[in-house]
């Protein structure tokens, strides 16, 4: 069953014409994703890759009856076309685009609570390489063929060190229920503990792999829900232990700017809740392989 | 994005926040004309970095006199500043800020921030003006004030009012109070930064309110639709490899090593760096070569790394989603005949067309060193370094 996406599930491309949303469109198609259509302002009424294209997100979903968008639009208009997803009444919307503004991306979360909960949209990213579960379908950017399928979860904000994480994991026999990228920004959609929430509900997942960064406070978020909530066992990198203090790595979130944001006050928070430590990232495969081993040891 | 003392005056200003007569001087002739123009008897000279804590490094300077005048720019101008945030290079003085000197009844500190945790923007302040936030909340933790403020609508005056009476400010000061924080946040949503702090905001004994200190921060992903902003961008306060490499397109941080890194992804390049400072090697930069990357963007990344003369080896780290490793072999074999490669390169592929990127690396016949997983990539890269050092 995993989470968020599976063989079915409907999906609409946002930015559905350009190149960039064209190429990745066609990859999703090729690995078994059910792309239902696309969205392309003023190209509606065409046919793009052998799929209807629409002009709004509400005409695709009244259409097609699309459950997932995936936007690839460029980050100026990125805010604009989830909060239009939002509208429109779509389940889950992953956001690639690397480079919205904070400002934008406050506005959109504000935004998305005027929904009740049972329709309120869940957003992943942006700034992620989406989601997948593996033998089933993805939505996003990630080469689908590094993710054997299997019953461990992985969740993390980089999306190389998540391959990473996959085939080490596939290179020991140790297959993903699905991989969610949550995306390097300071502002994202769905935060670890948002993730792991669904993980701990879902039967197809026995255990999770939690890749993290410096900067910000949701990998302490995910600590306290672990510790005080999951049956299940979790494992989990830091990446940016000779990140230096103030400066911002590559990812806009990746920077350390208070108390409990370095990757070493990371590492203490989580090996304290219980979490199994990655201690390197060549490590990942042996550390879910000796967690999945042993019976989970949790205080509390 | 970071801009000067004397810029983040200009743009609180234009947004209603009070400031003290001040001018910009680039020479000490001119700092002493400016004094003059100001009126008034008394000034401090302060040196314009990118750097708070200015002061204990002789940055800012009280001065009565002409000659006091010249004498402080002399000793700042064309000199760089070492303070504990700019790092043990310091930074270049290039300009000057003359300013009225005020006569100061009461500190206050008074700051705006993206919170992380509620995702919102947050307005910190605190009576114990002058120290840094820092020592705030370690020192007097009681006396910070943090207001939230709803995207929705935006900050209210009733908040702004509650911030200046919990500051314990009373009477006519309570509506300049208010003038003051509802004009730092309008400047922090209308220039999309990402950090506002006055420190100290001080009150006159004449019962002024005004930022007597000021720094701005701005958000990189926002200076598109922000010209203004970028205008403001002064290279003399980068450091030059950032310049480099920043001009070129590239995410690259310049850091103290001797290895030079080239990966992509943001996550997989600071796990890089660990690892090779777990293999007892030290990086000498972040570099994120991002997605799709062609062998041209390859070549650039190179010439970025080996623009810092410290680099005495070279890992290379791709673990190819939507990039090739076909390409990024080809901009390898590229780089290092174009670029005539005198140190050690450590090349460790993954991912998408693995083996065809493998083969154009062996077919090429250079001296690569080559390695399967990450841990041995950066072993690999620290020994080759250390037998560097040895041949050198």
């Amino acid at each position: 069953m995993a989470i968020l996406i599976k063989k079915d599930t409907p999906v609409v491309v946002l930015g559905y014409t350009g190149r960039i949303g064209s190429f990745h469109a066609q990859e999703m198609m090729d690995y078994g994703t059910n792309v239902v259509g696309g969205v392309t302002p003023g190209k509606g009424g065409t046919t793009h890759l052998g799929k209807p294209v629409f002009n709004t997100i509400k005409g695709a979903v009244a259409e097609t009856g699309a459950e997932v968008a995936i936007a690839f639009v460029p980050p100026p208009f990125a805010s604009d076309a989830i909060m239009e997803a939002a509208d429109a009444g779509i389940a889950t919307t992953v956001c690639i685009a690397d480079g919205i503004p904070a400002q934008d991306m406050i506005r959109v979360k504000r935004y998305m609570r005027r929904y009740k909960a049972d329709r309120r949209m869940r957003l992943i990213g942006p700034n992620c390489a989406g989601i997948i579960t593996p033998g089933q379908a993805f939505a996003g950017l990630m080469p689908p063929h590094i993710y054997m399928p299997g019953r461990v979860g992985i969740v993390g904000r980089s999306g190389t060190l998540g391959y990473e994480a996959a085939s080490q994991m596939k290179a020991r026999g140790i297959g993903v229920s699905s991989s969610i990228g949550i995306g390097g920004d300071p502002i994202n959609g769905s935060s670890f503990r948002d993730i792991l929430e669904l993980f701990e509900a879902d039967p197809d997942t026995d255990a999770v792999v939690m890749v993290g960064e410096i900067g910000g406070p949701q990998e302490a978020e995910a600590a306290e829900y672990i510790r005080d909530h999951m049956t299940k066992p979790v494992a989990a990198y830091i990446a940016g232990l000779s990140a230096p203090k103030g400066r911002r790595m590559g990812h806009a979130g990746a920077i350390v700017s208070a108390f409990g944001e370095s990757a070493q006050e990371k590492v203490e928070i989580l090996r304290e809740a219980g979490v199994a430590i990655v201690p390197t990232p060549s490590s990942f495969g042996e550390t879910v392989a000796d967690m999945l081993a042993r019976p989970l040891k949790r205080a509390g | 994005m970071d801009i000067h003392e004397y810029q983040a005056k200009a743009l609180l200003a234009k947004c209603g926040v009070d400031i003290p007569r001040g001018a910009i001087a680039y020479s000490p002739e001119q700092a002493a004309y400016r004094a003059l123009e100001i009126g008034g008897g008394a000034w401090v000279v302060k040196a314009q970095i990118h750097s708070g804590a200015r002061g204990k490094a002789g940055g800012v300077k009280f001065c009565r006199t002409e000659a006091e005048i010249v004498t402080a720019a002399e000793s700042m101008l064309g000199r760089k500043l070492v303070t504990h945030q700019t790092g043990p290079s310091g930074k270049l003085v290039g300009r000057l800020y003359i300013e009225e000197a005020s006569d100061i009844a009461q500190e206050i500190y008074l700051g705006f921030v993206l919170d992380r945790k509620a995702e919102r923007i947050c307005v910190v302040a605190s009576a114990e003006g002058g120290m840094e936030i820092e020592d705030i909340s370690a020192d007097r933790p009681d006396s910070i004030i943090r207001v939230v403020v709803d995207p929705a609508v935006g900050m209210q005056s009733f908040q702004a009012r509650e911030i200046a009476f919990s500051l314990g400010l009373d009477g006519a000061l309570i509506q300049k109070a208010v003038k003051t924080i509802m004009g730092a946040y309008r400047a922090f949503r209308d220039y999309d930064a990402t950090m506002v702090e006055i420190n100290p905001l001080v009150v006159t004994n004449g019962g002024d309110i005004v930022a007597l200190d000021a720094k701005m921060s701005f958000d990189d992903n926002a200076l598109f639709r922000r010209a203004e902003i970028s205008e403001l961008r002064d290279k003399s306060q980068e450091d030059p490899r950032e310049t480099y490499a920043s001009d070129r397109g590239l995410a690259y941080i310049g850091l103290e090593g001797q290895i030079g890194c080239i990966v992509n992804g943001a996550g997989l390049a600071m796990a890089t760096l660990d690892m090779i400072k777990m293999a007892g090697g030290e990086p000498a930069n972040f570099l994120d070569i991002g997605g799709g990357a062609s062998p041209e963007r390859i070549l650039k990344s190179f010439r970025a790394v080996l623009n810092d003369p410290g680099v005495e080896a070279i890992l290379v780290n791709v673990f190819a989603g939507i990039n090739r490793c076909d390409w990024v072999a080809e901009g390898v074999v590229r780089a290092v005949r174009e670029l005539d490669l005198k140190v050690p390169l450590v090349v460790r592929l993954s991912g998408t067309n693995v083996e065809l990127g493998r083969e154009i690396l062996a077919e090429s016949g250079l001296n690569i060193t080559t390695a399967e997983t990450l841990a041995e990539a950066a072993e690999k890269a620290v020994a080759a370094w250390r037998g560097q050092k040895k041949a050198a």
